[in-house]
């Protein structure tokens, strides 16, 4: 979307609301909702990966140091990545704001 | 050249949709919409029509299979009745939602219950608000024009909008009438294929019926409800240029006797037939009554109406569904919010009549006219706003 979703006018919507550039969805943050974030212990965490290829909003990114951590813009805090973690080196943090 | 045949109207509905070249059908058999369907089958598995016929396994997986298929840019048909609509009911706001031009026959029948596969107006009732154009048809020859016309409208790039095609259960869907059926070439010239504005395609993705946050709903909501809205203009066009080209005269709105009368009925569907009928008996008894028949239901012809209705004394609304606790039934209020936003100086009355299949003759009619025009307000009993012609109590 050119703009922010709450300036458009009803005419200038396309029919039927069909989005037309694909993958706008980047540009809404959707993780404000998020209840608990996950954290990293780097002492545990092995750099394997499966936090990355579970989630399910692709929300985790792998760093320079190769170490993961949460693009909390769209962490939903499902805590698969919690979940999944073979040394346990996530868990789950309640948010506090 | 066009061809005239005596033929139950549930096939020429059928042979209407072939003559409109529909692509993709996916439709579950009930009564009493069943020949339309059977067939519709037959002619595509005989190979006379170059159509998917999609073969699911009930109503709500029909309209589905409707919304996907027109979604990817095909001329997509479907046809159901009663039970069927309701397990349709959540998809029809989709296909209106996401600007589907699906063309659905929608051979009106009474909801269970008790049971009935008997004619009247429930189903479609409870589908009014649904986003969808609603023509209502008289006989069976408005029923293959309509479907033909109904392409026309919907793919019109102004309008973009799924359309019903209203038919009475029975009393129109199983008679055996004198048909006109045009021409393919000529149907195929007034009606040419569909170019959708959309499709779903690999070579250039688009995301279809996304989500709305509270920012954006009501803004889309009310872009639909502008195109609804003025789908009118296009509706008089199409029907404007079928009168032309097949020489058959079409309007939103049709009257018959108005000019004389200043009483009149207004109705849906194939009631009008028994109400002009009635007007032609009561003609010979030196009385004058008039009829206002809606072909156009969604949008609402309002302005329209206003103009037919002015001069009018007394105008009776007469409906084929009780009013499910509502002051009347769902025409009457339509009516009644006219008459109070341009303060009509009208006698307004409303029957309801002909639920679950039960027949409505034209003397019951003329006796309904007799109240009309004798009382200042026709009382009813059991303290309520309308009346329910022939009810035993």
């Amino acid at each position: 979307m050119a703009k922010p979703m709450d300036q458009y006018k009803w005419h200038e919507l396309t029919v039927g609301c069909v989005i037309e550039d694909v993958g706008n969805a980047m540009e809404y943050k959707t993780g404000d909702w998020r209840s608990s974030k996950p954290v990293w212990n780097g002492e545990k965490c092995t750099k394997c990966g499966l936090c990355w290829l579970f989630c399910p909003d692709a929300a985790i990114r792998q760093r320079d140091d190769g170490f993961y951590e949460a693009d909390l813009d769209y962490c939903k805090g499902c805590g698969i990545c919690a979940t999944e973690c073979k040394p346990g080196a996530i868990s789950m943090v309640e948010e506090e704001r | 050249m066009s061809t005239r045949k005596g033929i139950e109207v549930s096939i020429a509905a059928a042979d209407a949709a072939k003559l409109a070249r529909v692509e993709v059908i996916a439709a579950y058999p009930i009564t009493p919409q069943t020949h339309i369907v059977e067939h519709l089958a037959e002619i595509v598995a005989n190979g006379e029509l170059d159509a998917a016929y999609v073969n699911v396994e009930s109503e709500h997986s029909a309209m589905s299979a409707c919304v996907g298929a027109s979604a990817t840019g095909t001329r997509t048909f479907t046809s159901t009745s009663a039970q069927g609509m309701e397990l349709m009911h959540e998809i029809l706001f989709i296909a209106s939602g996401m600007r589907l031009p699906i063309v659905m026959a929608a051979v009106n029948r009474a909801l269970s219950s008790p049971l009935s596969i008997w004619g009247d107006h429930s189903d479609i009732m409870a589908a009014r608000d649904t986003g969808w154009i609603m023509l209502f048809c008289e006989n069976g020859q408005e029923v293959v024009d309509s479907i033909i016309m109904a392409f026309k409208i919907a793919e019109d790039r102004r309008v973009l909008l799924p359309l019903m095609v209203n038919l009475d259960g029975f009393s129109l869907s199983h008679v055996i009438e004198p048909i006109e059926f045009p021409a393919q070439e000529d149907v195929d010239r007034f009606l040419p294929p569909y170019k959708p504005l959309y499709t779903l395609h690999p070579d250039k993705p688009v995301t279809m019926g996304a989500y709305a946050m509270p920012e954006l709903y009501t803004e889309a909501k009310y872009s639909q409800e502008m195109a609804i809205r003025n789908s009118k203009v296009v509706v008089k066009e199409v029907m404007d240029q079928f009168s032309k080209e097949f020489g058959r005269p079409y309007s939103i709105i049709e009257t018959y006797n108005t000019e004389k009368a200043d009483t009149v009925f207004m109705a849906l569907g194939s009631i009008n037939e028994n109400i002009k009928t009635a007007i032609d008996m009561l003609k010979e008894q030196g009385k004058e009554l008039g009829l206002v028949s809606l072909r156009l239901f969604r949008p609402f012809p309002a302005a329209e109406l206003l103009e037919v209705l002015k001069g009018k004394k007394k105008v009776a609304v007469l409906e084929r569904v009780m009013p499910g606790g509502a002051m009347n039934g769902p025409l009457f209020n339509e009516v009644a919010s006219l008459a109070v936003a341009n303060k009509l100086n009208i006698q307004f009355e409303n029957f309801i009549f002909g639920l679950g299949g039960r027949d409505v003759e034209p003397e019951e009619l003329m006796d309904v006219y007799e109240q009309v025009v004798s009382s200042v307000k026709v009382s009813h009993t059991d303290n309520k706003y309308y009346g329910v012609i022939g009810v035993r109590s």
